[in-house]
Order: C-alpha cells, then structure tokens, then sequence
C-alpha cells in the first residue's frame, strides 16, 4: 500500500497549491493565455486539510476547504489510494453539516417527555444524567442500564463505549448500530475463517476475471466503488449481479438475476451444485485447505436448479450460466453487502458465497476472494474494540476466560467485575418493554428510524425511565430524550476509521467545535469521572485512547498494535492485522491458504435454505424489501437537513411493477402485518412484479421500518429488513413527510423546505417511473 | 487530434448526481449546478447521462452565434462562457440554438447559465469538478490517449448531424465500439409534420435517425 497522495504530509492544514492538479494536468486544450495566478483559489487565505468522509464504508480521501477564520466552508476532491479523487454526492455536501443552523450547541434537558427541551448547562446535565444512572442502578441493579453505541464513531469512541458499559456503568448491556449493518457478514466469516473482515482490499477488483455482486446496490450505497467495477469490465472481467431490482449496476452487468427477496441460500446452493456437477471445483485447494466439504457437497446436492429455480423465481438456465461463468473463470471475486445480510439466515447467505468461493479456489489470490461492503463509514473497526455486546478489545471474546483476564489487566479491574455478554440492539428493545432495561444512553444512533418494527420501538424508548442521547442534530431518537448532550461532527475532532478493506484511515480535525460542543470522548470521561472510574478514564484526546486501544488489541486477530497516526498520515491507510510497527498491514488475507482458525484451515459450513419469517398469505402475496437511495445516509439525521441533498431525493416511494396498474405518482398504501403507510408509486419495470421496494431513511409517517419486521437472524441478530411479506392497495392521498425535529430556538436549514409538497416521486437513480419528471 | 476535455460514457454513469453536486460547488457557478442528468429511458430502464456543455467548435457555438447582446464569450482555448452577466438579457435566443439542449434561464436574474467548463479550476490547470469527482468515469477529463490507455478499445465522438447540419464539439462522447458512425446522429427524427407521416422519407436522408451513439 503506498501513498499516492501527491499534495502534502497529510494531517497537517496545507495552502491551496497548484501542486494539487492531477499528475499531468494542463489548462483546457492544452491551449495556454490564461494566467496562472488569476483564479488563484489561495486568494483568501484558505487552507485544505486532508480527512475522509464522514458516511459510507468506502472511506474516501477528501479535503476541507478552511477560511482563514478556521471554519469549514467547502470541500476538494483528494487524490487518495482509496477513492482517487472521486466522490459521491453525499461527500460532496458532507462539509456542510459542520456549520449546519441545526447544529446542537448546548445540552438540553426535561425531567419528563411532556415537558418542552430546555438548555442547561453542562454540570446540570452530567450530574443529572449520573443522578439517575445511580437511581436506577440502585433499584434495579446494574445490568437495568444500557448503552447504545454507533459505527459511525471514530474507533477510539467505539472501543470507549464498550469501556464505558463494562467498567464505568459496570452493566452488560452495550450493543451498537452496526448490529443493523454488517454482523451477518461478520459472523459468516468467523465462523469460516477465524477473522472478522474482507480478504481482499478494493484494489484486486481491478485484476479479476468475473466479479460477482450480490445484494448489493453499489451505484447508489457506495457510488464510488463503481470505479472499481468498471474498472474490471475495461480488463474484460463479466459482472454478475444477483438483486431484485435491475439497479444501474445490474443494468450492464452480463448476468443479472433478480431473485425473489429472501431466497439467496438456496440460489447459491444450487450455483455450487452445478459447480460439483460440472467438475469445476478445486479438489486440490479444498483437500489441503479446507475442513467440511463432504458434507457441503452433499448438502447442495439437493439444490438441483431445477428446485432452486422454482424458490428463488429465477430461470434455472442462469443458474448455470453464473455456476460456468464463476467457477469457469480464471479469477473470481465475489462482494456482497446488506442484501444477502438483513436476512432471518443472513449468516447462512453469506456462508454460502464463502463455500462458492472456497469451492472454486477463489480465495487469498490477486483479483479472486471475497468481500463484504461496509454501510456505514466505520461498520468494521466499529466492533472490532468492543463495542458488540459479547466482544472485549482486539475481537476477543468476553466469555473467554483468558480474553477476560488480558482485558482485565490492561484495564485494571477486577476480572470478576467485568459483566458477561449482554443482547443485541434489537433485543434491548424488547428488554426495555419489558423493563428489564430502564435507563439508556445512545451515542451516535438513531433507532427511531432504523430499527425494524417502529411501533415496538417507540413503544421500548417510552417505557424507559431516564433516557440520554449523544449527537448534534436533534435526531428523532433524541427528541425522545430526557437529556441531549451535544457532540462535535466529525471534522472537529480527530481519530480512525476502518473502511470494509478493513484499511485503517486517519480523519483529522479541520476546525474547532461550537461554543458548548464537547466532544463524545469528553462526556463519557466526565461521566465515567462522575460514576467513580475517572481513574480508568483518563482521556484528554483522541490519540491518548487510541494509544490504548493499540495495547489491548496486541496480539489478538484485530491487531492495531503496529499502526500509529504517524504511520497512518504517512501511509494513507494500513490494514490490520498489523502487530509491528514495521509490519506493512495485511491488506489481503490467506495468500498462503491459512485462515485464523488453530487449525489454519477454512471452515466450510453446511448451509439449508429457509423461508423468511414472515409468511405470505392471500392477504399478503408480496415482498417488501428496503434499501437505500444515493443522496441519503441510514437514518437520515445528517442528509434530510443538507439542502442539495434533500432536493435530489426528498421522500420516499414505492418502487412497483407496471402489472400492478398504477400509474407513476399514485398514491398507494403499503401494508404488512405491522402497519400500513402511504406513499407515491414509482412504476418501474426494473422491479420483480412480485416485489416492491421502499428507502428507508425517513421517520413515519413515510418510514420503510414501521413496516418491516423485527425478526432477527439467529446469531448474528440483524434484523430482517430486506424481506416481510406485503400487500398494496390505492389510496387517497401520500403521507406529508415530516420535517427533521430541530432545538428549541434553532431554525431548520431553509432549503430542506425544496419539494417537500411535491407529490412526485424524485427522480431516483433506481427504477424511475413511466410519467413525465416534474 | 483534440486536446484534454471532457469524455461523455453514459454506460458508466449510475445516476449518482455527484455531477451535480461537484458543479455546485465550483466557484465560478456561484452555487448552482449547471449539469443535466437525463433519463433516457425511463419507466423501463435505470439508464441515466449527465449531460454538460458540449463547447461546440463547428460552427461556432451556435448559442454565442444567436445571442442578440453578445454575452456570450468563445475563449481563445475554445471554451464556451457561460453568459456575461452585465450583458445577458434572458432573452433565452441561446436556449432555442443549442442543439444539445444544454442553456438554462434564470428567468428572475434574466440571466443564462451553463457549463463554462470549469473555467476558475482548468484555467489553474486542475480538472473541472464534474469530472474530478465522477465515481465511475462517466464523466472523464483528459486526452483521447489517456481515455484509450486507461479504456482499451474506446471509441468517441466529437461530430454530431441534426438533419444536414453537422455539429463539431469540444466535448466528446463515447459510443459503443461496434456501432461507431461518423458524425454520431443526433436529436430524434422528424416523423410527423402537419399530421403527415414524414419517418419514411427521413430515413432515407442518412442521419437525424434514432441516437444510435448513447446507449
């Protein structure tokens, strides 16, 4: 991995510099006349200071653009190994929440959720919010409190929530939204590998011969990994792309298969079953390298195409058109992202492309193994320090005696004080329903509108006592509070993220917060100081936790210990493990045909197909899946308040096939066995006529998640957002999406008002409709 | 053989509108993008194009030739200005000329606007924002050579018919490799004038036929 970053040392704030034009540029034409100096962009004094954006997975290399007052007011592309200058548009606009009107700048606070916010002072709010910890801590026991951390933090925050749970709040109950991400994958690969993580950075994209895609919208989630696609198809590579929906990407690919929701296992059962028939497996690679591929073999056994076909609603001859054209290549790679994921049997979607790809000796090779894509900007490294509810530093697990004792060591706690395994974010819902949990904190998370099942929600948040929120917009989630702590966004503080290459990249700070504006390393410290464990929390910054975090993953599979910000400012990212600091990263995983398993080898795993959790019935004959749109990030909270965002996509629709008889904009009512919500049609025929498709980054009245079901995979417990069963029918009128809550005296940012009545659906990169736009 | 421009790839494009977003914030368009993202083929496809300025060359833009103020400026370099503000009356003459489609009214400012190709980024020999940040290339910045080294077997047009008038541009626009014309047809056929059914004859004059070069 080198630095390709031409301009400057990054993490340090350079002056704009002609230095900065692409290796070879020239004026237009090549014609010259035009002097220099005349648009001179360094005019003003302004400075650019290397970072990353703030939202997806793929991590890309941007620069702020600083005033010579330090703030930020613009952004430049950055010519990183990452992203190579390209950008999607909600990097484009991220800048723009830093000095946002609805920003959070000072704590707010009620005693009870009838009462309006008002604005405290930070010891008010601190000492309130320990007074109740104490409260309900001493009625009901530790374990009656729980905290809800986010993947969109800095590592060094994740790894202080799961210290903060386990030492300062001494409960088990710690879990994290990017429970709603990635844990299937994350699971999937644990169990076959012994690692958590993709075994291929982006870069071998560009060397493979076929490149499966598999549930993953990868034009709109993570726009600028299409480089990398199209990138390969210059070589020659053939694209398969399984989805319901005919996305752009799936659009050009030279299979695409749009499967019935909730029907991968059995598709990729029955592809590695023509595999083992048509002799195209790696018999060598799998006798050396692998464990369990009898019983495999003879597990696909019984997905002939033929049944396959009928399950999945697919014509049984692309079956074996992807089984030749995978196996039949010289390089494969497969990626997949929440798709195959957000499934009741998402860890078994995910074991059956790892069994495809082991089967056919696509691993740990340049241009051939497999990955999985990261939704949020820190999904990977966000559990990788403890965060997850049964994880300690490094990966390790918390039921694991001697992983207790190290943790406990580092930590200086008594082993027999540190909580076991606490539930899953979903479950801590039903817990508080059920009182079991009383009190929370959530810090950088927004379950109102990205947890399935709203009702249920709404119905866990209002039944907690004392409830304590992180952020620095008012989400949705925090208008429910009784206590706001407002935190600085991303580019006024310093710290890593983990992209889904599992590169660890360094975001720096561009300016400083708001007057009021702490930032989340800050209150937990306080908090912790509060609670009685100030000593174990001694934090001034950034760099002083991550210097921990180093020392508690050494030696582990997570292992940070060998990377330091200076390496990471020098090297543009390095990829654990990495246990030296002379160590270069790992940014492929089994080039030598050994996993992290004890026994090197990879565990194949017997994968059934099973229906979904939520049966069809005449009264609900559909599927109902859920995705993303380009312009907007998970929950909304940031994007719905960036004008040029919120005018590219402002609300929600439903995706439906032109066989159902509605015209484009109709109004139609979307029900399922939670609830019923009204929104625009946008007839497509990129869409399965037994499938309709709603985003799902709007609260209700317009929210995808008061509709889909809070059933959970069995071990990694993601929920089943991509599939309930559905039924739509015409309506009156669509439901008015409801404008972004904002702080007593705070003005919402005049251009979210842009289209909001319009009651056209956008004009959506995915599936627009047969009417004229607007 | 043209210099460094912009290359149109509607096969790439994923309708993403970075595009937008990146013109937006160029400094010389004063917060509004000056992009199209066309769709063309809605309701049975997801196909998108961004769609700029194409600087025509031959004749020379024929938004500059019809402008009753003189607003707008060809540079030396042969870029197409968007409109002098202190001399644009929102007449809209550009608008009706342009034979892509392009010029946008601000009918309160009574002021064009459209892609000046960047001119405050490529004048300091950076590439235009659009360009720059592209996720996927659609929209690509450099020489021919540099498109074809990086695109094996790539090929482009930069010469477009409407009925017998040819059109030459600055920008150029990828076309599938077994379908290369030259000039690429553009703008859709006549096929009906004062009720009567002209396709026929049309197609026997060779171009303005269906926009074989976008796919």
């Amino acid at each position: 991995m080198t630095a390709t970053d031409p301009v400057t040392t990054p993490g340090r704030p350079v002056p704009l510099d002609p230095s900065l034009a692409p290796p070879g540029t020239r004026n237009f034409r090549d014609a010259g006349g035009i002097p220099a100096d005349r648009w001179h962009a360094d005019q003003n004094g302004e400075t650019l200071v290397p970072t990353h954006c703030c939202f997806c997975g793929v991590q890309c290399g941007m620069y702020l653009r600083v005033d010579r007052g330090g703030k930020v007011f613009g952004v430049e592309p950055r010519n990183h190994d990452i992203n190579r200058m390209r950008l999607c548009p909600k990097g484009i606009n991220a800048y723009q929440q830093v000095n946002h009107p609805d920003r959070l700048t000072a704590p707010l606070m009620r005693k009870n959720r009838d009462e309006e916010f008002r604005e405290v002072s930070w010891e008010e709010a601190l000492d309130h919010t320990v007074a109740e910890i104490r409260r309900i801590q001493g009625e009901y026991g530790n374990d009656a409190f729980g905290l809800l951390g986010g993947a969109s933090l800095f590592s060094e925050k994740t790894y202080l929530v799961g210290k903060f749970a386990r030492v300062a709040l001494k409960s088990r109950h710690v879990d994290y939204n990017g429970r709603l991400c990635m844990v299937s994958a994350a699971g999937a690969n644990k169990l076959a590998f012994g690692i958590d993580r993709a075994g291929n950075p982006f870069s071998d994209i560009l060397l493979t011969d076929c490149l499966l895609i598999a549930g993953s919208n990868v034009g709109e989630c993570f726009p600028v990994m299409t480089q990398y696609l199209w990138g390969a198809r210059d070589r020659g590579a053939t694209l398969i792309v399984i989805d319901p929906r005919e996305t752009a990407v799936a659009r050009t690919a030279d299979v695409h298969v749009a499967l019935k929701p909730g029907t991968d296992s059995a598709f990729f059962n029955a592809v590695l079953h023509v595999v083992v028939a048509e002799g195209l497996t790696d018999e060598a690679y799998l006798a050396a390298h692998t464990t369990g591929w009898d019983e495999v073999r003879k597990t696909v056994a019984d997905y002939p195409p033929s049944r396959s076909a009928t399950i999945c609603g697919v014509p049984e001859e692309q079956i074996v058109q992807v089984a030749r054209m995978f196996a039949g290549a010289g390089k494969a790679m497969a990626w997949h992202a929440r798709g195959v994921e957000h499934h009741s049997q998402g860890v078994e979607n995910c074991l059956s492309i790892i069994n495809l790809c082991v089967a056919t000796g696509n691993i740990g090779k340049p241009g051939a193994g497999y990955g999985t894509i990261t939704g949020q900007g820190n999904g990977q490294g966000g559990r990788e320090h403890g965060q997850k509810s049964d994880l300690l530093p490094g990966g390790r697990s918390i039921t694991n005696p001697e992983h207790r004792r190290q943790i406990c060591e580092i930590w200086g706690v008594d082993e027999a004080e540190l909580p076991l395994a606490g539930t899953s974010m979903m479950e801590m819902v039903w817990q508080m329903q059920r009182q079991e949990i009383r009190g929370l904190v959530g810090i950088c998370n927004n379950p109102f509108v990205s947890l399935p099942n709203y009702a249920t929600v709404k119905d866990g948040y209002d039944t907690l006592e004392f409830h304590a929120q992180f952020d620095f917009f008012l989400s949705e989630t925090a208008a429910n509070a009784h206590v706001v702590f407002p935190v600085t966004v991303w580019a006024e503080d310093e710290g890593v993220m983990a992209n889904a290459e599992a590169r660890v990249v360094k975001h720096n700070k561009a300016q400083e917060p708001p007057a009021g504006v702490r930032t989340d390393t800050w209150v937990m410290c306080e908090l912790a100081k509060r609670l009685g464990a100030g000593d174990k929390f001694d934090f001034p910054d950034s760099r002083s936790v991550f210097e921990e975090l180093r020392v508690a993953s050494a030696g582990t599979v997570n292992d940070y210990y060998g990377i330091t910000y200076e390496r990471l400012e020098e090297t543009g990212g390095i990829a654990w493990p990495c246990p030296s600091t002379e160590h270069p990263g790992t940014p492929r995983l089994f080039e030598d045909g050994r996993t992290y398993h004890a026994d090197g080898k990879t565990h194949m795993q017997v994968v059934e197909w099973h229906p979904p959790m939520d049966p069809y019935s005449e009264e609900y004959p559909l599927s109902l899946t859920t995705g993303r749109t380009v312009a907007h990030f998970l929950s909304g909270n940031q994007t719905r308040r960036l004008g040029a965002l919120v005018e590219q996509t402002p609300r929600p629709w439903v995706e439906v096939h032109p066989s159902h008889g509605f015209r484009n904009g109709d109004p139609v009512r979307v029900v399922t066995r939670r609830g019923s919500e009204v929104f625009p049609a946008l007839v497509t025929e990129a869409i399965r006529p037994d499938t309709v498709f709603i985003p799902y980054h709007w609260p209700v009245p317009t929210a995808a998640n008061a509709l889909t079901i809070d059933a959970l995979d069995p071990r990694s417990k993601i929920p089943e957002y991509k599939v309930c069963a559905a039924r739509i029918e015409a309506a009156e009128r669509v439901d008015e999406v409801p404008a972004p809550p904002t702080a007593p005296g705070h003005r919402a940012y005049p251009e979210t008002q842009v289209s909001r009545t319009d009651p056209l659906p956008p004009t959506s990169p995915q599936g627009r409709g047969t009417a004229e736009r607007s | 053989m043209m210099g460094r421009t912009i290359f149109i790839d509607p096969g790439r494009c994923i309708g993403c509108q970075a595009c937008v977003s990146a013109c937006r914030e160029c400094d010389s368009h004063r917060g509004k993008s000056m992009i199209h993202l066309d769709y063309p083929d809605e309701g049975h496809s997801v196909a998108s194009l961004p769609t700029v300025c194409m600087h025509c060359e031959d004749p020379v833009a024929p938004c500059a030739e019809v402008c009753p103020a003189d607003a707008i400026l060809v540079t030396a370099d042969g870029v197409v200005q968007q409109a002098d503000t202190t001399r644009c009356i929102g007449c809209a003459n550009c608008v009706n000329a342009c034979p892509f489609g392009v010029p946008k009214i601000d009918l309160q400012a009574k002021l064009q606007m459209k892609c000046n190709l960047c001119y405050d980024r490529t004048a300091y020999g950076l590439a235009p924002m659009c360009a720059t940040v592209c996720p996927t290339g659609a929209l690509f910045y450099g020489t021919l050579e540099e498109l074809q080294a990086e695109r094996p077997g790539v090929q482009v047009a930069d010469s477009f018919t409407f009925g017998s008038t040819t059109v030459t541009t600055g920008v150029a626009m990828v076309v599938p490799a077994d379908k290369v014309q030259w000039p690429v047809p553009g703008g859709l056929p006549v096929v009906e004038i004062n009720g009567v059914d002209v396709s026929e004859a049309n197609s026997n004059k060779g171009g303005g036929g269906r926009r074989e070069g976008v796919r």
